[in-house]
C-alpha cells in the first residue's frame, strides 16, 4: 500500500469487498461455474477432437473430407460469433420440447457448452491429427499384419501412442479452453469473470476484483498445467518418450 | 501353399512388379535377394495384402487376394510377418506386444495367449524381457520379439523383410539363429535377406530380382556356385565382397 502512495496513487484499497456479504459466493459460484462449464465443454471437445482427429487420417476420402469439413469450419469463426449463434439462433431452431428443455436447464450455460466444445474440438482435431500423423506408418501395417482390423489397430496402437505425443499441446489446448471459458460471460453465463465484473459494479472495487479474477485463473490454469504434467510422466513410454521429451527440452 | 499368377504391380506410373510368377510349396523356405529398388519388399507385402495389386492372381493358402469376398484379415492372421525395423507396440510391454493379437483375434484368453508368449520368448532366447518395454531392449532382442509376435498367431507363413539389415552385426546371428530353428521346424518362409549363410544353410531355393522381374532361381547350390545370368553375377559379386 505504502508502495503505491509511494507512486502517487490515492486508492483505497478493500480486498474485503471480495469475501464480506454475499460477494464471497458470487466469487465462489463463478469458479465453481467456470470449472463446469470448461470441464463438460472440454469432455465433449476430446470426443469430438479425437474422433474428428481420427476421421481425417483413414484411407478413406469421403470420411476424411467430412472431418476436414468440421474442422475448417468451425476454427475459423471467432469463437465469440459461434457464442452468439448457438444462444441466439440455434434455440429457435430447435424442436419445441428441446427448447422447453434448454429453458430449464439453463439456455446460456448450454449454448456456452455448444459453442466452446464445438470450437475447441475443432482444434483439438488439428492436434490429434498432427498426433496420430507423427505415429509411424508401418506400426499400423504392423499391427493388421498380425491380423488386427483397421479399426482395432487404430484403437489399440495408433491413438493411444498418438495421445500420448499429443500431451503437450493438449495442455495448451486445454488451458485455451478454460480461458476462453471467460467469453460465456457475453451470453449472460454467471462465470467467474462475470462475477468479478459483478462486484467491481457494485463495490466500486475494480482493482481488488480483477486482481481476485486474473489470480484465480492463473491458479487454475497452473493447476491444470501441473495435472497435465503428472498424466505426462505416468503415460510416459519406458524408454521412447522419455528420451524424446529430454532431448527437446 | 502360395501362388502368384502374371502378377503386376504399379505404383503410379512406376512399374515395380513385371510378371511374377512364383509357387511356394508347404514347407519351403524361399530367399529372395536382389538389389535396392528391385521390388523385394513390394513382393512380400504383396502376399498379406499390405500393397494390393493391379493385374495378376495371388492366392496364398487357398484363399484367392483378387476376390473380394476373401476376408483379408483371416488371411493375414495366418501369415506372419517381421520388418526390417522391427516395429513393435512401443506403448507395450514385451509380453503384451506378443499377446495382442492372439486375444484380439484368435480370442485367446489372457492366460492361454500369456502361456504361448512365455514359451515364444524362451523358444527366441529372451524369457526375462516379458516385462520390459521395446525401447529398452537392443535391436537383436526387438527383432526377436518380432518374430514371436509373429509366431504367437500360430501362422502358417511367415514373411521376413530385411529382417537383420538394421542390427549391428555382433546382434545379426541371435535373429538368424531363431530363423534358421524355425525353418527346421518346417515353417513356411519367405525371406528378404542378402545374409548368404542363411541362405546356403537353410533356403530351399533362391530368387534373384532385377527391375521388378524374377531373372534367375535355383538351389542355393547351383545359384551361388554357378549363377546363369550376367547380372546375378555382378550382384553376387559385390554382396559376396563386402
Ligand atoms: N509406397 C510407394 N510409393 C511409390 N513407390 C514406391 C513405394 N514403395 C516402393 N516404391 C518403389 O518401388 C520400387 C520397389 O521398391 P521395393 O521397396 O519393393 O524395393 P526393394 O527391392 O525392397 O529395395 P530395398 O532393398 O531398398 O528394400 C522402388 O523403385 C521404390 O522406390
Ligand atoms: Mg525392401
Amino acid at each position: 500500500m505504502s508502495f503505491f502512495a509511494f507512486l502517487g496513487m490515492q486508492y483505497d484499497f478493500q480486498w474485503s469487498v471480495l469475501w464480506t456479504g454475499e460477494r464471497g459466493q458470487w466469487l465462489l459460484q463463478g469458479i465453481l461455474t467456470t470449472l463446469r462449464l470448461s470441464l463438460t465443454s472440454w469432455v465433449i471437445a476430446c470426443a469430438l477432437g479425437i474422433l474428428s482427429g481420427a476421421l481425417r487420417t483413414v484411407p478413406w476420402k469421403p470420411l476424411r473430407l467430412l472431418a476436414a469439413v468440421y474442422v475448417e469450419f468451425f476454427r475459423n469463426v471467432p469463437l465469440l460469433v459461434w457464442l452468439f449463434f448457438w444462444y441466439f439462433g440455434v434455440p429457435q431452431a430447435l424442436p419445441r420440447a428441446a427448447q422447453d428443455w434448454l429453458n430449464h436447464h439453463g439456455p446460456e450455460f448450454w449454448s456456452a457448452v455448444a459453442g466452446l466444445s464445438v470450437y475447441h474440438g475443432a482444434r483439438i482435431s488439428e492436434v490429434i491429427r498432427a498426433g496420430i500423423q507423427s505415429v509411424p506408418k508401418t506400426l499400423l501395417e504392423a499391427s493388421v499384419a498380425t491380423g488386427l482390423s483397421v479399426l482395432q489397430a487404430y484403437r489399440l496402437i495408433v491413438v493411444p501412442i498418438a495421445l500420448r505425443l499429443i500431451v503437450p499441446p493438449a495442455t495448451n489446448e486445454s488451458l485455451n479452453l478454460l480461458k476462453n471459458s471467460s467469453l460465456a460471460l457475453t451470453i449472460g453465463v454467471a462465470e467467474l469473470t462475470f462475477m468479478t465484473r459483478q462486484i467491481e459494479t457494485y463495490t466500486a472495487k475494480a482493482f481488488e476484483a480483477l486482481t481476485a479474477g486474473t489470480l484465480i485463473y492463473l491458479v487454475l490454469c497452473l493447476g491444470i498445467a501441473s495435472i497435465m504434467g503428472q498424466v505426462e510422466r505416468r503415460f510416459r513410454i519406458p524408454g521412447l518418450i522419455a528420451r524424446a521429451g529430454r532431448a527437446e527440452h | 501353399m502360395i501362388q502368384f499368377r502374371g502378377v503386376n504391380k504399379w505404383f503410379g506410373p512406376l512399374h515395380v512388379l513385371k510378371d511374377i510368377d512364383l509357387r511356394v510349396s508347404p514347407g519351403e523356405v524361399l530367399v529372395v535377394c536382389g538389389p535396392s529398388g528391385s521390388g523385394k519388399s513390394t513382393l512380400i507385402r504383396c502376399i498379406n495384402k499390405l500393397e494390393p495389386i493391379q493385374r495378376g492372381e495371388i492366392v496364398v493358402d487357398g484363399m484367392p487376394l483378387h476376390d473380394s469376398a476373401t476376408d483379408i484379415t483371416k488371411l493375414r492372421a495366418e501369415v506372419g510377418m517381421v520388418f526390417q525395423q522391427f516395429n513393435l507396440y512401443p506403448h507395450m510391454t514385451v509380453l503384451l506386444n506378443i499377446t495382442l493379437a492372439p486375444m484380439k483375434v484368435r480370442k485367446h484368453s489372457r492366460e492361454e495367449a500369456g502361456r504361448i508368449a512365455r514359451d515364444l520368448l524362451a523358444k527366441v532366447g529372451i524369457p526375462e524381457k516379458a516385462g520390459q518395454y521395446p525401447a529398452q531392449l537392443s535391436g537383436g532382442q526387438q527383432q526377436r520379439v518380432a518374430i514371436a509376435r509373429a509366431l504367437a498367431m500360430q501362422p502358417k507363413i511367415m514373411l521376413f523383410d530385411e529382417p537383420t539389415s538394421a542390427l549391428d552385426p555382433e546382434m545379426i546371428n541371435e535373429v538368424l539363429d531363431v530363423m534358421v530353428n524355425l525353418a527346421k521346424e518346417g515353417m513356411t518362409m519367405i525371406v528378404v535377406t542378402h545374409e548368404m549363410g542363411f541362405a546356403k544353410k537353410v533356403a530351399h531355393r533362391v530368387i534373384f530380382m532385377d527391375e521388378g522381374r524374377i531373372v534367375e532361381e535355383g538351389s542355393p547350390g547351383e545359384f551361388f556356385a554357378n549363377p546363369k545370368e550376367e547380372r546375378t553375377r555382378a550382384f553376387l559379386g559385390k554382396i559376396l565382397v563386402h
